[in-house]
Formats: structure tokens, sequence, C-alpha cells
């Protein structure tokens, strides 16, 4: 029997999902459900918009409006639902491929528009869906299909980029750390302007197989024993932050949505007449 | 002597590309093609071909990356498929009509949407105007010698376009098979160098590539292109001789299959050719005269060639594995008819769409096609001539 949570977000007769076992895709996307069920919103007044990739699947499983577009596209699109239907809760689910490779662009102006769309970056370091070449989140010197000897090219940091080209709202979680995930995802929907979450999810398949990260388990424990806290890290010696990585709340500095500075200058216009 | 290997036919062009060794691959990975740049970068890695290979960000990028580097003056190769292929679409018309002989291999995928990653033909016959060269592969070997030759017909003076090498996503991309490879020095020796008569960076020549072209020299470039397609049905030719001599494998615009004396025949594309060629010899122990035509040059059109082979046919169907919209037949249709009016006319031809979105063609279905062109000969009543074969309806 699914769960109550399940049972109420996701197209049940659709399961079980097309991802690898221990992929951490599922535990992300069902972390989106539990803050969209937090936050209280109204299903048939949620739109969920993807490009493609395995994680950009997971709006098939998901029960609501739900648009599946094309590779790294996804932001593109929901901009026109946003546009067309400001009172929307707008949730773009995209992964590093999709979002900051071939969509790159989309994201920036994006993030620079303010617009209001909650987007859930699920990144896992690879292009997973067409089989694990690197994406521009592959640390530097680790490996992919297209980089069988390691990869040289510098990673983005997407929490750093988004918050410099504009995002309003913008956080860091991972698989392992769920509920700090969802309620990171609560506040980005609670945001009106444009939010975006970084999901760290593992591809054990690809990513984790290619360098040398162990089984699932092994990706987990990573997250646990490398991700620190922001609130916790300022206390934190140089040294004893030493190869781990942020997660937690990095911005939150609300500023006037895009749709609804666009309202203005209709309604301007029309008094103005 | 050649070299008897088990090959898909994305490992069979991976293996053409190293032995061709071209200056820069760019490439960008989609299903189906992704394992052709996957291999290469393998080939690149471990230093079996002088290749930069560019790992760009879309396909956008990658047939930019070829462009540039043609441009100046290098060898340049990339594969996609369906999507990949659309996105490709404004640079396409960018390095045709600079006359750069870019090769790529398509592995032809079924164009989003709705999104389906299995085989048709949607996405090159998108491409079909945006002059490139376009050769079609019915199996394996075929992938191989075609990309073998691609390079020689699209570097060819009297030609230098890009070239397009097609093949079925999956049913041949991923099938292995027997295939026959050549030694790499006759490649070597057989492909050349490449030698480009203008190109980007020479000290001797500054050219600017790419500039504002308004209506006073325009014209006269376009018609320049299209002389360039033209002639590239000789060049086509003449380096099939060259190949036959080398390998033993004939190749031609087309390919006629009992297609002689046959009063039925079907005109058909890449692999269903080869389910097709089992159907011909069913009919034929039947005695049925049944025949077969495979094109395998679509870019430039062999519209007179074709019209001579089909001219004795009773009944013909054109089988097109992509819709054209045109809400009166596919592309293949279109072209094939437009190649009878006036030339060959009176054969009865209707055309079917078949297998899109990857749905399975069968024997079966191929026979029933067969069979309904000798029901049109026996009554002499063509009935729907724009019909669909395998779908639900
Ligand atoms: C225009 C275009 N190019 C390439 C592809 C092939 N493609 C599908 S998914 C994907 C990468 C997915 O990576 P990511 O967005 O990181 O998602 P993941 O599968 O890792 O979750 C690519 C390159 C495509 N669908 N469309
Ligand atoms: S390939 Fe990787 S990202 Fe895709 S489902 Fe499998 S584990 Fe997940």
């Amino acid at each position: 029997m699914p769960s109550a949570l399940v049972e109420k977000y996701f197209r049940a007769d659709k399961l079980p999902q097309i991802w690898c076992p221990g992929c951490g895709h599922g535990i992300v996307t069902r972390a989106i459900a539990a803050a969209i069920e937090k936050a209280g919103l109204d299903k048939d007044k949620v739109c969920v918009v993807s490009g493609i990739g395995c994680s950009s699947r997971a709006p098939g499983y998901l029960d609501f409006n739900t648009l599946h577009t094309t590779h790294g596209r996804a932001l593109a699109f929901a901009t026109g639902v946003k546009l067309a239907h400001p009172e929307l809760k707008v949730i773009v689910i995209t992964g590093d491929g999709d979002c900051t490779a071939i969509g790159g662009n989309h994201f920036i102006h994006a993030c620079r528009r303010n617009i209001g769309i909650t987007t859930i970056l699920y990144n896992n370091n690879i292009y997973g869906m067409t089989g694990g070449q690197y994406s521009p989140t592959t640390p530097k010197f680790e490996k992919g299909t297209t980089a069988p000897y390691g990869n040289i090219d510098k990673a983005f940091d997407v929490c750093n980029l988004a918050s410099s080209a504009g995002a309003t709202y913008v956080g860091r979680s991972t698989a392992y750390h769920a509920a700090l995930l969802t309620s990171l995802v609560q506040n980005g929907l609670n945001n009106d302007g444009f939010s975006l979450i970084e999901a760290i999810s593992g591809c054990p398949t690809y990513y984790g197989r290619k360098n040398k990260k162990g089984d699932a388990v092994n990706m987990m424990e990573w997250y646990k024993n490398h991700a620190v806290n922001i609130a916790a890290a300022s206390k934190m010696t140089p040294e004893a932050l030493e190869g781990k990585f942020l997660i937690g709340e990095f911005k939150n500095s609300p500023e006037p949505e895009y749709t609804s500075e666009y309202q203005k200058i209709i309604d301007r216009m029309k008094k103005e007449r | 002597m050649p070299i008897r290997e088990r090959l898909s036919g994305n490992e069979a062009i991976a293996v053409a590309m190293r032995q061709i060794n071209p200056d820069v691959v760019a490439a960008f990975p989609i299903t189906p093609s992704t394992e052709i740049p996957q291999y290469f970068s393998q080939f690149v890695a471990n230093g079996e071909v002088e290749t930069e290979f560019v790992a760009v960000e879309s396909e956008h990028s990658a047939m930019s990356a070829c462009v540039g580097a043609q441009a100046a003056g290098g060898r340049t190769m990339t594969a996609t498929s369906a999507n990949g292929l659309a996105l490709m679409w404004e640079v396409l018309y960018i390095a045709a009509a600079m006359k750069l002989p870019v090769t790529m291999a398509c592995v032809n995928r079924a164009l989003s949407g709705p999104l389906n990653i299995h085989n048709d033909h949607s996405d090159s016959m998108g491409a079909r105007d945006s002059g490139w060269i376009q050769l079609y592969s019915e199996n394996n070997q075929e992938a191989y010698d075609n990309m073998l030759q691609a390079t020689r017909i699209g570097e060819h003076k009297d030609v230098m376009l890009p070239v397009m090498v097609c093949q079925d996503g999956f049913i041949t991309s991923h099938a292995v098979e027997n295939i026959e490879l050549l030694e790499d020095d006759k490649i070597k020796a057989f492909v050349g160098e490449y030698k480009p008569e203008h190109y980007l960076m020479n000290p001797k020549e500054k050219i600017a590539v790419g500039p504002l072209d308004l209506p006073a020299h325009c014209f006269e470039h376009k018609r320049e292109q299209a002389q360039s397609m033209i002639n590239a049905k000789k060049v086509i030719l003449d380096i099939a001789v060259e190949f036959e001599k080398l390998t033993g494998r004939k190749y031609d615009l087309f390919e006629s299959y009992k297609l002689q004396d046959a009063e039925v025949a079907i005109v058909i594309i890449n692999s269903t050719a080869g389910t097709a060629k089992t159907v011909v010899d069913k009919l034929r122990e039947e005695g049925v005269k049944a025949g077969l035509l495979k094109i395998r040059v679509f870019r430039p059109f062999p519209s007179n060639e074709i019209a001579d082979a089909l001219r004795h046919v009773k009944v013909l169907a054109v089988m097109d594995k992509a819709e054209g919209f045109s809400a009166v037949g596919g592309p293949l249709n279109a072209d094939i008819r437009a190649a009878l009016y006036g030339n060959a006319d009176g054969i009865k031809t209707v055309n079917y769409i078949y297998g899109l979105g990857g749905r399975d063609v069968r024997s079966d279905d191929i026979e029933t096609v067969y069979r309904d062109l000798l029901e049109i000969q026996k009554t002499g009543k063509v009935g729907a001539d724009y019909r669909y074969i395998g779908v639900r309806e």
C-alpha cells in the first residue's frame, strides 16, 4: 500500500518508477511532495514542468498539472505558464545537465528576472539518462564516459551561480538530508520570486561507478559525513571545513516578482489611457 | 586482408571515424547516437587518434564548433539524433551555405513530440532542405561504408558540402552484426588529406567567412550552392567506383533489388529494406514479379535515374517512415511522384506511412503492401493513395 503522501500526490498507477535501485531521485521527488503538503498548496493550482533526463521524468509520477518539455528548456516553458497564469505555483524539476549545460541560458535569465518559479535542480554530477557523460557540475578531475581519464573543466557551483544571477531564494540539501530538503523546498515555494533548491542526488549507476564512490549506501554515507549546515559552518575552523561542502539556506532576500511587476505596468497603462 | 568483425552500427561508425582520424569531433550525447561520441572519446583518450574531441554543452554548440573548426581548415565530424539534429537546425544551413564539408552520423530517431526515443525518419527528413548531402544505410556495413565515402564526397572540390550518413536508431545502431572492415592504412590512403582551397588563419590569404550577403550577391551564392548539390551526383558515383575497387562492395545512388522485370514494387529507405527483401524473395518463389528500390542517396535526389529504374513497373508503393503533414503523403512520396511525373507516367502509385515512433514493421506488414499492390494491378482501381500501415485506427 502506498503511503498517504504517495496516495495523495503521486500517480500511483504509474509506479514503480524507472529509476535505478539506489538512485537519489526518488527521495528528492518525495521531499518535493512533502513540501507541497506542508506549504498547504491547492493541488489544482500547481503546475510541475520538467525538461529531459532521469530527473525530468519525475513529473510523470506526480499528480498535478504537469508539462514534460524538451532538454534544457523547462524554464522557458515554465516562464510561459507563469506569465499566462501568474496565480499558479509553478515548479520546475530539472537536472544538472538540463539546467546548467544545454539550458544554462534560460537558467540565468529566469534568475535575473526573479520570476515566480520554484526550481529544484537534481544534481547528480553527471548526465544520467544518456549514460554518464560529464556535466557542468562534475567535479574537476572526476570521470564520465566522455572523460575516461578525468574531466578538466571547472565545475559550476549552481547555488552561487543562481545567487549571482538574481535568484531571491537559494538553498542546497542532499538526498540524505531529506527533512532539510523538504523545508528548503517549502521555503522556496513561499518565496514569490525565483527560488533555486539544489538537491544533491546520487547516481550510483554512472557517477558512482565511474568514480569509485561505492554503492548507493556508501554515497549516502558520504553526504552524511561531508555536508555541513551553513549555520554550523560559521563556528567551524577552516581546517574542520576542509573537504566538506555546505548545505542549508544560502539566500532568502525577497524582491518584487516578475509577473506582478509586469501586471503593475499593465495596470498603470490602463489607468493612464 | 579485410578484417571480419562483429559490430553494432554505432561501433561501425565510431571505427570509421577512428580510421579517418578527423581533426575535430564536437558532439553531445543523445539516444540512440550517444555511443558514437562515447566510443570516440575513448579512442581520443587512448591516443588512438589525433583528434580534438570537444564535449560541448548542446548540439547547437556541437554544430557551431564543427563549423568553426572546418572553416579553419580542419576535417570535422559529429553525430546526433532527433532533437539533437533539430537543435542544430540553424547551423546546418550555415555549414551548407559556407560550403563546409562537415560529416555527420545521424542515427534516425523520432523527433519530439510526442517524446519518443525509437526509430523513424522524421529527424533527417526534416533536414532534407538544409543543403546537406544525405546518404542512408540499410545495415551496419552500409553505415560504415557510407561514412568512409562521405568524407571524400563532401570534400571533393566540385562539391564542398556537408554530408549526413543516416541509419536506423536501435534497429541497426545497436544491433551487432557481422561486418567487414578495411585496414587502417587503406582507409588513410582512400580518404587522403583534407586540403581546402580557402580557410581561416591562412597567412597567405586572409578571408572573411560568413559576412552579410545582401541582394547584390546572395542569389549568386545560392545558385552556386545549388550547383554543388547537382555536381555531387557524379562525384558520389565516381567515388563508389573507387570504393568498389578497394572493397568489392558496389554502391550506387540507390539499390535495385529484383526490380528489372518487376510489376509490383516498393521504394523504401534504411533497415526496412532488409525486411522487404525477404518478402520479395518469398513472393518471387510464388511467381509474383515483385521488386524493390532502396534509396541510398536522398540528397541530391536521383530523380531521372529513379524514373528510369521504375518505368516498367505497373503498381508502386512509396514507403515513408516519416509524416510530412502535407495531408497528401510523406516526403519520399512527394519526391518520387515528382520524379515520375512527365517522365514515367501511368504507374499506379500509393503511399504508405509506416513504423512511426518505432512501431515494429514485420515482413507480414510488407507482404500486406505487396498484396495490396497486386489487388490494384488486378482490379485497376487504386482507391486511397495515401495510407497508413500497422496503425490502430
Ligand atoms: C536536444 C537534446 N539533446 C540531447 C538530448 C539527450 N539527453 C537526454 S537527457 C540528457 C542529459 C540528462 O542529464 P541531467 O539533466 O543531468 O539529468 P539526469 O539524467 O542526470 O537526471 C541528454 C543529453 C535530448 N533529449 N535533447
Ligand atoms: S542512471 Fe543514475 S540518475 Fe538515472 S536513474 Fe539510474 S541512478 Fe538515477
